[in-house]
């Protein structure tokens, strides 16, 4: 009988939308992957169950219904809608500055005693600032001396922001030694761009 | 001139400051940076205002009222921010910042909650989780907002 296809189709959709609306005009969670400012890959792996969703490009999504997860692509505006308080809330992001040292002292290169002074502008635009100065090393040496070095670079420059006000409490001095170079380079080689102190205010 | 009595009043006070400052920085592993509306702190069985500045510590739960947000920055420079009517646990949370090594697990036990992750997640991808009733999600980066048993 060909001619109740038509019919039973349509049923069974309104059936369905239905079931669908019942169970599903509530769903229990909501993952969206947002994309980059800058561009760069990023991803978030979601978990449900016995499923795994890997969430990779801007906007993929997942969403919890009563009969288990549905991947799907969310948009601005529904991002909008469902977390646009949560996404006011952000605190501003972490803004970094570097200095430069001369070779094996803790002394500032003439250029980075002026951007110091920038780094007092960027402090007064926060509602709450807190100060991480980060100390780094050319890979010049060994592992604990490094280490060392760093950490009195990272210090010596909160020692220089306390002294024009920031109140210790809100600064952290940690040194990082040769971990993180700004340029790689193999191990022994001087390099003036990696003897360095970030100042990241946030 | 000063008393003996003032200035070992003075010296207790001094050592008692910089006690608190101590205990307040060693286990300090992030600030409340933005607080809108009713958002409390959950610790140890009390419930404390979150404002603006509060410093938190692992195990902290934030709640959210029907007319709250609340912005976080952790120590490793990642961002948490809740929406209204949200429950947020930061179960647990260790921060390594010379090498950078750490594990960040927090729980959201409903409401609503963007998150853009830090140099936990960069450093290594397994090390930060955030669950909800229903999932766990693991970090490679950077940015995303999660939702949990809306109301």
């Amino acid at each position: 009988m060909t001619t109740s296809w038509p019919l039973r189709a349509v049923v069974a959709a309104a059936v369905f939308a239905l079931t669908a609306c019942l169970g599903g005009c509530y769903h229990s969670g909501l993952v969206v992957l947002l994309p980059e400012k800058d561009g760069h890959a990023t991803a978030v792996e979601v978990k449900q169950g016995e499923q795994t969703y890997v969430l990779d490009k801007p906007y993929a999504a997942t969403r919890q219904w009563p009969m288990g997860a549905q991947a799907y692509t969310s948009d601005a505006k529904e991002v909008e809608a469902r977390f646009g308080a949560a996404m006011a809330a952000q605190p501003m992001r972490a803004k970094s500055f570097t200095l430069y040292f001369l070779e094996g002292q803790d002394e500032f290169t003439v250029e980075s005693k002026e951007i110091f002074e920038t780094v007092f502008v960027e402090i007064s635009r926060y509602p709450v600032p807190d100060l991480v100065v980060v100390g780094h090393t050319d890979k010049v040496g060994s592992d604990p001396f490094n280490d060392q070095l760093a950490l009195r670079r990272a210090e010596a420059v909160r020692t220089a922001l306390i002294a024009r006000g920031v109140a210790p409490v809100n600064i952290v001095a940690v040194g990082r030694g040769k971990r993180d170079p700004l340029v790689p380079t193999a191990d022994g080689v001087a390099e003036p761009r990696n003897r360095r102190v970030e100042i990241v205010v946030r | 001139m000063q008393t003996p009595n003032r200035r070992s009043f003075r010296v207790a006070l001094v050592a008692l400051c910089s006690a608190l400052a101590l205990a307040a920085h060693a286990a300090d592993i992030g600030q409340v940076k933005v607080a809108k509306g009713t958002v409390t702190i959950e610790r140890g069985g009390q419930s404390l205002p979150a404002i603006t500045g509060a410093r938190l510590q692992s195990g902290d739960v934030l709640k959210t009222g029907a007319d709250g947000s609340v912005g976080l920055t952790m120590s490793d420079n990642s961002l948490l921010s809740a929406g209204p009517n949200s429950v947020l646990s930061l179960d647990r949370y260790d921060f390594d910042a010379t090498t950078s090594q750490g594990q960040f697990d927090a729980t959201l036990q409903k409401g609503s909650l963007a998150v853009i992750s830090g140099r936990i997640a960069k450093q290594s991808p397994d090390s930060m989780k955030v669950r909800t009733p229903s999932s766990i999600l693991g970090i490679r980066g950077t940015e995303f907002v999660v939702s949990a048993n809306d109301d």
